[in-house]
């Protein structure tokens, strides 16, 4: 107990030697060992965050970031291999062990998850576990720690917030339990929030209040926070720098604006141009990334995205990319051929030439074409996953062995498809055989 | 919202689907029930795409069942092509089954993992007992195709070989194997990655044009229904809110909790206008305890003492557009712009065409 007290002494006497940086981190690998070989999900990742700024962490399901803000906060099971470096104002929380870094959750670190009802422990209070973190922290006293609970409950916009105090996590609905989460995370005001997918499992009109009370939070508080979120829509409104991963690396990094405005990573192009969006007449056509994320266990030697990627050439397959400079201040991507240049122009029309599905996929939208891009993926052991249990799983064509009479089925099939083009990058890269048509919009 | 009344629906001859004035209870604790659907009314033309939107909890899952008879519903009638279902014995009602299917949310647990992905597609045609094994395995062979899977790999694996995407479009694979006219899609994309979104709306937009489907799309997510559907119908609470088109439902949205689920949706666009919260705060009553007059009531930023006396009718406020609603946002009795503290400027700006 007194130890625990010291560490919390030490931390808050740190010099705020770094300014404005908050937290940096360094070619971050976090392997897990398994019985079928070492799982990389997360690859590599290096990023810094300044204080009172917002990152947003985006990609699929599996791409890794929800194992990288664990892995931040060293929140990991013991079958874990990390390298790399995390600082936190200037101290290597990745060398702390966990007694210490008892001391820096809640405090200066804390986090939101998805899922209010497995956060929240059901049978206790919800007073109890508002006042605990301040009672082990602070070692406030009980009515010291009620009061700031009350107020707690308050600003996070909680009604009758002394009559919740006294209730059980079942007796609040969703929204209101994802509020007691944050509550819960703001009680030692923390300098960094997580949130990993903080409004997915609620209702869009709750999803709008919760993003709305974060954002205030952190206003009033000048507090960092990583925004993890498989939605573009999220990120877009809520942050001030957006990470897109995929398949465990950071593939495309930039503020904001100048990511949606200028984006150069195929992956996310085609991500942002996969959303039906409101703005768009009904029954537009939606673009489609072909196949799935590749195996972490063993991912493709070139770009990770190359198999599924409708530009991508030799060089991709067999040279990974490293993070590019663009133009633009602060943007990295990783890509050989980068959206909207004319190099990509010209990958993505030698594609359609030699009738690669990916691309033609990508140009069409028509998925009877899945089934081939499909079978390319697997071939190539691209996506060996749930294939690794097969022994024919290579049987399948190689991605330049699509077979002829296939393909012609197929265009039987497209007519009425075309390639709907929703954001602005993609229509400039379109080849010129591409018919773009967007039915009905008044 | 509150929504009764059926003005909103077509006459019983142009429509594949209708459902009038259906209520679905069930018992709850204490001798009560809950009300999860009541007093509905909806109808769906051949060849149409019913989008059914709504928060968790409003009911769209219990009326996609009720059309199922899965339950069969407590009140109200489901006339499915000409026959009242609910009036079926058990072996009409099967008869019929056949030609109205339903996909659900989860993959992976609509799949048995024991079984081979040929032998799931197949099992409608069997327990039929339609073609012979030839014909049945060219049929599944040729359904495997539509969705874009390969039949030679796909049919020998099982679910576990496949991903989320996969699954859902074997389990649509399976409830077109049998040529249903209507299909109901159950929060098909739901737990899905975006990119596998994409996949499995434009495959359902395919499969509609070249299988002749008619279709009921249920969905939280408004932009999805919007891509997907002919005709849009909103619900709160085991009512109707507002039924319209979706260009027009999205362009002007009449009813306050439509165009307060349209603000509420996050546009992957920086720089799009930053919107006001629209809805008091607070969250979906009970359905044990529904609000007095229109359910909406409590949450409306518009609501009068008449929504607590009186449950709105639906009624038609424009072409094809209906609302359940006592002060809408459009048509002759809409209020004056000015008095509405910038609340439906803001949603036309949100929802207007793409400037970019």
């Amino acid at each position: 107990m007194i130890g625990r007290r010291k560490q919390v002494t030490a931390v808050a006497d740190a010099p705020p030697a770094h300014g404005r940086r908050l937290l940096e981190v360094e070619d971050l690998a976090t392997h897990f060992v398994t019985p079928r070989g070492l799982v990389r999900a997360v690859d590599g990742v290096s990023f810094s965050l300044e204080r009172g700024k917002t990152l947003g962490l985006v990609g699929e399901s599996g791409c890794g970031k929800s194992v990288l803000s664990r892995s931040i906060m060293g929140l990991l099971p013991s079958n874990v291999e990390r390298h790399g470096s995390v600082e936190f104002e200037g101290q290597r929380l990745d060398q702390l062990g966990p007694a210490e870094l008892r001391s820096f959750w809640g405090t200066q670190i804390a986090m939101v998850f998805q899922d209010p009802m497995t956060s929240l422990n059901p049978v206790m209070r919800i007073g109890r576990q508002i006042t605990e973190p301040l009672r082990f922290h602070f070692d406030m006293d009980r009515g010291q720690a009620e009061k700031i609970a009350l107020s707690l409950l308050e600003s996070v916009n909680i009604p009758e917030p002394a009559r919740r105090l006294r209730q059980y996590p079942h007796e609040l609905s969703g929204g209101m339990r994802q509020r007691v989460v944050i509550a819960i995370a703001l009680a030692c005001g923390p300098k960094l929030l997580f949130a990993d997918e903080p409004t997915t499992a609620l209702d869009v009109t709750v999803q709008a209040q919760i993003l709305e009370l974060l954002r205030t939070q952190q206003r009033e508080r000048d507090m960092a926070m990583v925004l993890v979120t498989h939605d573009l829509g999220v990120v877009a409104g809520h942050t001030d720098e957006v990470a897109v991963m995929y398949a465990g690396q950071i593939v495309e990094q930039a503020p904001t604006r100048t990511l949606f405005s200028s984006m150069r990573m195929p992956y996310t192009a085609a991500l942002l141009q996969s959303i039906p969006r409101l703005t768009n007449a009904s029954h537009t056509r939606l673009n489609v990334i072909a196949g799935r994320p590749p195996d972490l266990l063993d991912p493709p030697p070139g770009c990770r995205f190359a198999p599924r990627c409708p530009y991508a050439q030799d060089r991709c397959r067999e040279e990974q990319p490293p993070l590019i400079e663009a133009d633009e201040p602060g943007h990295l991507y990783r890509c050989w051929y980068p959206v909207g240049t004319d190099e990509a122009r010209e990958a993505l029309e030698r594609n359609l030439a030699a009738h690669v599905p990916q691309a033609e996929l990508a140009v069409s939208g028509d998925m009877t074409r899945a089934a081939e891009v499909e079978a390319a993926l697997e071939g190539a052991g691209a996506a060996a996953g749930p294939a690794a249990y097969e022994s024919d799983g290579s049987a399948a064509d190689g991605p330049d062995g699509t077979p002829a009479d296939q393909a012609d089925a197929s265009a039987d099939e497209s007519d009425g498809s075309s390639g709907d083009t929703a954001g602005g990058t993609e229509a400039s890269s379109g080849p010129d055989g591409a018919e773009v048509e967007i039915g009905g919009s008044d | 919202m509150a929504g009764s009344g059926t003005a909103h629906l077509r006459p019983a001859d142009e429509v594949l689907l209708r459902i009038e004035h259906l209520d679905v209870e069930f018992p709850a604790a204490g001798g009560r029930r809950v009300s999860a659907v009541s007093d509905l009314s909806l109808d769906v033309a051949p060849g149409e795409t019913l989008g059914l939107v709504g928060e968790s909890g409003c009911g769209k899952s219990t009326t996609a069942r009720a059309v199922m008879q899965l339950p069969p519903p407590t009140r109200g009638s489901v006339i499915f092509d000409g026959q009242n279902l609910t009036a079926l014995d058990g072996e009409r009602l099967r008869m019929l089954r056949p030609q109205f299917q339903i996909v659900f949310q989860d993959p992976i647990s609509s799949l048995n993992p024991r079984r081979r992905v040929g032998d799931i597609v197949a099992a409608p045609l069997k327990v039929w007992n339609r073609g012979t094994e030839a014909e049945r395995r060219a049929r599944v062979d040729e359904v495997l195709e539509a969705v874009g899977l390969d039949p030679a790999t796909a049919r020998d694996k099982r679910p576990h070989e496949f991903s989320g995407g996969q699954c859902q479009r074997i389990c649509i694979a399976r409830t077109l194997v049998l040529d249903p006219k209507l299909v109901i899609c159950d929060e098909p994309v739901s737990a899905l990655d975006v990119s596998v979104q994409a996949q499995i709306l434009n495959l359902l937009e395919d499969l509609k044009d070249r299988y002749g489907l008619t279709l009921v799309f249920i969905t939280h997510d408004l932009a999805v229904v919007k891509n997907v559907s002919d005709r849009v119908a909103v619900m709160y609470l085991g009512k109707v809110c507002e039924v319209a088109p979706p260009d027009q439902l999205y362009g002007q949205p009449a009813h306050p909790y439509t165009a307060a689920l349209i603000e509420s949706i996050p546009e992957p666009d920086p720089a799009a206008p930053a919107r006001a919260a629209a809805l008091k705060a607070g969250d979906l009553p009970s359905p044990l305890d529904p609000p007095s007059g229109c359910r909406f009531r409590t949450r409306c930023p518009r609501a009068q003492d008449r929504c607590a006396a009186e449950e709105p009718e639906v009624r038609a406020v424009g072409d094809g557009q209906f609302v359940a609603c006592h002060f809408p946002l459009v048509g002759p009795e809409a209020p004056p712009r000015a008095a509405d503290d910038g609340h439906e400027s803001s949603v036309a700006v949100a929802t207007g065409p793409a400037t970019g």
